[in-house]
């Protein structure tokens, strides 16, 4: 029997093909490492991120999540859910949050559950958690550095945490405005952190990078040059959006602002599969679009 | 829709607070506000909202209906969540303008061309339609929103990005045939229709 055992929300992004595969395949190679074994809500469904507000409303964006909540009561009997998505984490933990304090929100999602199958009713059972939380909560960082074979040594990086893995909820301990966690992970995959990193919870924009080009990429054009400023050869984050924003519009901006940016930003998962001595393909480096070329010759050495 | 807007001006008079508390998420906190600014001093975007929230807020207390609902401003929201965790007085500030710009948009006042209104009814709709992102049809939809032509002029500005998330293996190149989904999409689409229905008789919405 695994070690630890959760009911596994991945997210669309999450799947093949999607624009957070490499998340996922990283994350697959990490807790096989550290013997945690994910059992996936089957047929979960969208969380509604923060931008299906327009149209989704508040009932619908609730019942959204109440169904993969309920699913996993049912399936993933006595298990936390974790989200890997800090959107997904975010939504689902913010419907736990709605109805737990409202009955009758909570009766006006079960009265909607009631149309889908499977017999669902929603009661609240579970912890909703995010992937970093779990690893930092219920292992703790002597167990998350006990694997590491290959350090990542003399690698700089940033440890960008952004927005919604940050607030409302954040990870208990830390702080909104500086948070740690990141820091010390990086640390214990042996790599140096980047102490004053400024703009480690800087906006990305979210989804407004679709829609509002122009002003997210001022947002993520202060992210990268903060990075460089600061020596740091990459970016990690623990946020999908945070991870395709900060990494695609790089070629965008270089040429809106005369820039010459080229940052691998890459996943705490990538790292630390990386430097539990998993392959370029295990830790989901060819998802990259800008390449991790550092990351990729140590987790080449020796094999 | 323009007769749901016509019966809440009837329904509230010129109690605008009292509708927004009424029919807005979260909109009993805005009496709350004690107009400080630390929400508009922290929003990244702060810059480019023409009534950033602690204006909003003092808005709809003086009853300024039009100009509130009709603004660009709370589609300037990307959900940093930063005003939230800032408030000292813990208002849910980032819900409240989600919620002031459904409650916009659901009367039909919203600027019709915003683009993240637009674009965030193309991503509800994506994901209602079969349960998950189809993250290739939503991407061409925003492209093509304003027709064919700048479709393709748009496709070609990220032309770049899209054969990059192709090559690396994340998007799908044949999202728009062999997108899967949930299999229970029946159960979900009955789901999303009886929330709607419930949502609309609490606030009013139908007759």
């Amino acid at each position: 029997m695994a070690r630890k055992e959760y009911s596994f929300y991945p997210g669309c992004s999450s799947e093949r093909r999607a624009s957070a595969s490499n998340y996922m395949v990283s994350v697959e190679s990490m807790c096989q490492k550290l013997d945690i074994k994910l059992n996936e809500i089957p047929d979960w469904n969208c969380c509604g991120a923060s931008i299906g507000y327009a149209q989704g409303g508040e009932l619908p964006r609730h019942v959204m999540n109440a169904r993969n909540l309920a699913i996993s009561e049912q399936v993933n009997k006595g298990q936390d859910v974790v989200a890997t998505c800090a959107a997904c984490w975010l939504g689902a933990k913010e419907t736990k949050d709605r109805l737990a304090h409202d009955q009758g929100l909570l009766a006006e999602a079960n009265e909607a559950l009631r149309e889908a199958g499977m017999n669902l009713v929603y009661k609240g059972e579970q912890e909703v958690r995010h992937m970093v939380e779990v690893l930092i909560e219920d292992l703790g960082y002597d167990e998350l550095r006990k694997p590491v074979v290959k350090p990542l040594e003399g690698m700089k990086i940033a440890g960008y945490v952004g927005c919604q893995t940050n607030r409302p909820f954040g990870i208990a301990g830390e702080s909104f405005e500086n948070p740690k966690y990141l820091d010390h992970l990086i640390e214990i995959v042996g790599a140096e952190p980047v102490e004053k990193y400024d703009q480690k919870v800087t906006c990305c924009g979210g989804a407004l990078a679709f829609s509002e080009p122009e002003k997210s990429q001022a947002q993520i054009k202060k992210i990268v040059e903060s990075a460089y400023d600061y020596g740091a050869e990459m970016i990690v984050t623990p946020c999908p959006v945070c991870q395709m924003n900060v990494e695609i519009y790089q070629g965008q901006i270089n040429k809106r602002y005369g820039t010459k940016f080229n940052m691998p930003v890459t996943y705490y998962s990538q790292l630390m599969t990386v430097a539990y001595g998993g392959s370029a393909k295990e830790a989901g480096l060819n998802g990259q679009i800008v390449r991790a070329p550092r990351l990729e010759e140590i987790a080449a050495k020796g094999r | 829709m323009g007769d749901l807007n016509t019966s809440m001006i009837e329904k509230y008079r010129n109690d605008f607070l009292k509708e927004v508390e009424a029919n807005v998420e979260e909109g009993q906190w805005v009496k709350m506000c004690m107009q400080c600014g630390v929400c508009s001093g922290s929003c990244p975007l702060g810059p480019s909202w023409e009534h950033p929230p602690q204006e909003i807020f003092m808005m709809i207390r003086a009853g300024r209906r039009d100009e509130v609902l009709k603004s660009e401003s709370m589609w300037m929201c990307t959900s940093c969540y930063n005003c939230i965790v800032r408030c000292p007085r813990e208002l849910p500030i980032t819900h409240i303008m989600h919620g002031l710009a459904n409650y916009a948009h659901r009367l039909g006042l919203a600027p019709k061309m915003n683009p993240t209104r637009r674009f965030a009814k193309i991503f509800w709709d994506n994901i209602a339609k079969s349960g998950r992102v189809n993250e290739l049809e939503l991407s061409m939809r925003l492209y093509f929103m304003d027709g064919f032509k700048s479709g393709v002029q748009k496709g070609l500005e990220m032309k770049d990005i899209g054969i990059g998330m192709l090559k690396t293996g994340r998007l799908n190149p044949f999202g728009l045939f062999a997108h899967k989904g949930c299999k229970d999409i029946k159960g979900i689409h009955k789901m999303l229709k009886k929330a709607y229905e419930i949502e609309d008789r609490k606030k009013g919405f139908v007759a």
